[in-house]
C-alpha cells in the first residue's frame, strides 16, 4: 500500500537493464505536475500500471482524474515530470510520433465522444477505415466488436438515435476493435442508471478477465469500483459472478486523487482499512 | 489597473496572432506530407462549392442589376449610358464579384466550420480522433482549407458571370437599352489584368475563410456558449479581413497592373 505522499513511492520503472520487458510497466508516471490557470491540476503524481493490471482511479469531481487519463496517451502534456507509455517517454514526444503510439491504446470518453455524422459501423471501424482495411474485414470485425458489447443491432444506426448507455457501449466497442494493449476508461458509467452501469462494468470486467488487457478506469462511483474487485467474469455462464467472501481480484488496485495530489495507491483491502481522513470521508 | 488590462489585452492579441500563424502554417504544410485525405477534400468541396452556389448566384445577379440601375442613371447625365456594360463588368470582375462572394461564403461556411469543429471540441470528438491516432489538422482542417480556396475561385467566376447577366437584364428589361451593345461593351473593354485581379483575390479570401473558421472552431472552450462565441468571431473576423485584404491586394495589384 502507498499513502501520502505519493512521490515517496516513485513508480517502479523496471529493475535495471536486466529487467524483463514483460514485467516493465505499461504506464509509468514520475513526479508529474500540470497547471492550467490557477492552482495545479496535478501535483507531483507518481504511479504505474503493470501488465495485466486494472487500476481504478477514485476521487470526487474536479480533482484531475480525466486530466490524468489524457496525460497517459499524450492528449495533454505535463509541465513537469516524466510519463512512460509502453516504455517510451511521451512527455516531450512530438504529436506526429504520438499518433502511432496512441493506436496501441483504446480510450473510452466520458460521454462516448462518438462522431455524430458517422454510423455506428463507421464509428467503431474508424481506425480500421483510416488504415484502409478491406470493407469485408471491417464489417466482420465491427460485428464482432458490437456483439462483445451486445449491440449488434445498432450497426447501421447513427449515434443520435442511441441512448446514453448504448453510446458508451459503442464507445467501448470502438476502443476495443483494434485490440489495444492498454485501455483508458474515463467515467464510463457517469450519469447512467444502476442497471446500465452494471452492464458497462460487466464489459470492463469481461475485457479484464478474458483478454487480460491492462487498463485504468476513472470513476467516482464506489459501487462500480468495488464490483470490479469482488467479481470476476465467468466465460461459461456469460456473465459476472461474485468471488468467494473476503476474496478480491489481485490485479485490480486503486488510486485516489485529492486536489491534484495522489493520496492513495494500493489494494482494496488497504483502501477500506485506510486511516487517511479524505479516503475515509470518500468511502463513507 | 488600466495599464494591466491594456497589457493583458495586447498580450492576448499577440498570442492569438501567433497561434493563428502556426495553425495556418501547419494546415498548409500538411498538404506536402502524407497522409492526405482526398475524400474529405471532395466532400468539403461539395459542401462549400455546391452548397454555396445558390446564394452566390443570387447575390451576384442582383448586385450586377443594382450596378446597372445606379450607373445608368448617373451615366445618362453625361450621355454615356452606352458604357453601362463596361462599368458593370469591370466593377464585378475586379472588385464586387470577389469581395461579395467572399463575404457570402464567409457567412455560410466560416460559421459552419467554426460551429462544427467547435461542437466536436466540446464533445471531445477531436480528442477521440487524436486518441484513435488520426491528426485532426490533417483530417479536418487541411481539406477544408484547400477546398475553400479552390471553390471560392469557381464561385467568384460564377458570381462575375451572373453579375454581368443581372446588369444585362436590368439594362434590357428596365432601362430599355440595347442588349448587344451592353454585352459588347462588357466584353471588349475587359483586359487580362482585370481578370487576374479578380481571380487572385478569391485565393486569399478562401484561405482567410477556412483558416479563421477552423482556427476559432478548434480553440473553442466553454461548452455550447463557447461554440456560439467561436461562430460569431469566425464570421466577424473573416468578413472584416476579407475586406481589409481586398484593400491591400488592390493596392499591390494596381502597382503591378496600373490602369490605362
Amino acid at each position: 500500500m502507498t499513502e501520502t505522499p505519493a512521490s515517496a513511492h516513485p513508480a517502479p520503472l523496471g529493475s535495471g537493464p536486466a529487467a524483463d520487458a514483460e514485467s516493465l510497466p505499461v504506464v509509468a508516471f514520475r513526479h508529474v505536475s500540470l497547471r492550467f490557470d490557477g492552482p495545479p491540476v496535478l501535483d507531483d503524481v507518481s504511479f504505474s500500471i503493470a501488465p495485466g493490471e486494472t487500476r481504478i482511479l477514485l476521487g470526487p469531481a474536479g480533482v484531475g482524474k480525466s486530466v490524468l487519463l489524457k496525460l497517459i496517451n499524450g492528449l495533454l502534456r505535463p509541465d513537469q515530470g516524466s510519463i512512460l507509455l509502453f516504455g517510451q517517454e511521451i512527455a516531450t514526444m512530438s504529436e506526429e510520433r504520438l499518433f502511432p503510439l496512441r493506436t496501441r491504446t483504446g480510450m473510452v470518453f466520458q460521454e462516448g465522444a462518438l462522431f455524430d455524422s458517422l454510423t455506428v459501423r463507421d464509428n467503431v471501424a474508424y481506425q480500421l477505415i483510416q488504415e484502409r482495411v478491406p470493407d469485408v474485414e471491417i464489417d466482420a470485425r465491427v460485428h464482432q466488436a458490437l456483439k462483445f458489447v451486445e449491440l449488434d443491432q445498432t450497426f447501421d444506426l447513427f449515434p443520435g438515435s442511441l441512448s446514453g448507455g448504448m453510446r458508451r457501449r459503442v464507445a467501448i466497442a470502438r476502443a476495443l476493435i483494434h485490440q489495444p494493449e492498454l485501455i483508458l476508461y474515463d467515467s464510463p458509467t457517469g450519469g447512467l442508471d444502476p442497471i446500465t452501469s452494471t452492464t458497462i462494468i460487466e464489459l470492463v470486467m469481461k475485457q479484464r478477465d478474458v483478454y487480460r488487457t491492462p487498463s485504468i478506469l476513472v470513476t467516482h462511483r464506489l459501487q462500480d469500483a468495488f464490483t470490479l474487485s469482488t467479481h470476476r467474469f465467468d466465460q461459461e455462464q456469460g456473465h459476472m459472478v461474485p468471488l468467494s467472501k473476503g476474496q478480491a481480484d489481485p490485479n485490480t488496485t486503486y488510486l485516489m486523487l485529492e486536489e491534484g495530489r495522489l493520496i492513495f495507491d494500493g489494494s482494496i483491502h488497504d483502501l477500506v482499512h485506510s486511516d487517511n481522513k479524505f479516503v475515509r470521508e470518500f468511502l463513507e | 489597473m488600466a495599464f494591466e488590462a491594456i497589457e493583458r489585452t495586447a498580450k492576448n492579441i499577440v498570442l492569438t496572432v501567433q497561434d493563428y500563424s502556426l495553425f495556418s502554417y501547419r494546415a498548409v504544410m500538411n498538404l506536402f506530407h502524407p497522409p492526405r485525405y482526398w475524400t474529405d477534400f471532395l466532400i468539403q468541396s461539395n459542401i462549400i462549392g455546391v452548397g454555396s452556389t445558390a446564394i452566390v448566384l443570387l447575390s451576384g445577379f442582383f448586385t450586377g442589376g443594382v450596378l446597372a440601375l445606379q450607373s445608368a442613371a448617373t451615366l445618362s447625365q453625361f450621355g454615356a449610358s452606352a458604357i453601362t456594360g463596361r462599368f458593370v463588368s469591370t466593377t464585378m470582375i475586379r472588385e464586387l464579384g470577389p469581395v461579395l462572394t467572399g463575404i457570402m461564403v464567409a457567412g455560410r461556411n466560416a460559421s459552419s466550420m467554426a460551429s462544427e469543429l467547435g461542437s466536436m471540441v466540446v464533445t471531445e470528438q477531436i480528442d477521440a480522433m487524436r486518441a484513435l491516432g488520426v491528426d485532426p489538422m490533417r483530417k479536418l482542417v487541411t481539406p477544408r482549407l484547400f477546398a475553400c480556396i479552390a471553390m471560392l475561385l469557381f464561385l467568384t467566376i460564377l458570381s462575375d458571370a451572373f453579375g454581368i447577366a443581372g446588369g444585362g437584364f436590368v439594362t434590357v428589361v428596365m432601362n430599355h437599352q440595347n442588349g448587344t451593345q451592353y454585352l459588347s461593351m462588357a466584353w471588349e473593354h475587359l483586359r487580362y489584368p482585370d481578370i487576374i485581379q479578380g481571380l487572385v483575390k478569391p485565393l486569399f479570401s478562401g484561405f482567410l475563410i477556412a483558416s479563421i473558421g477552423c482556427f476559432y472552431g478548434m480553440r473553442t472552450t466553454g461548452g455550447t456558449e463557447g461554440v456560439g462565441r467561436s461562430t460569431i468571431d469566425a464570421v466577424v473576423f473573416s468578413s472584416v479581413l476579407i475586406i481589409f485584404f481586398d484593400f491591400l491586394l488592390t493596392q499591390v495589384l494596381l502597382t503591378f497592373f496600373p490602369p490605362l
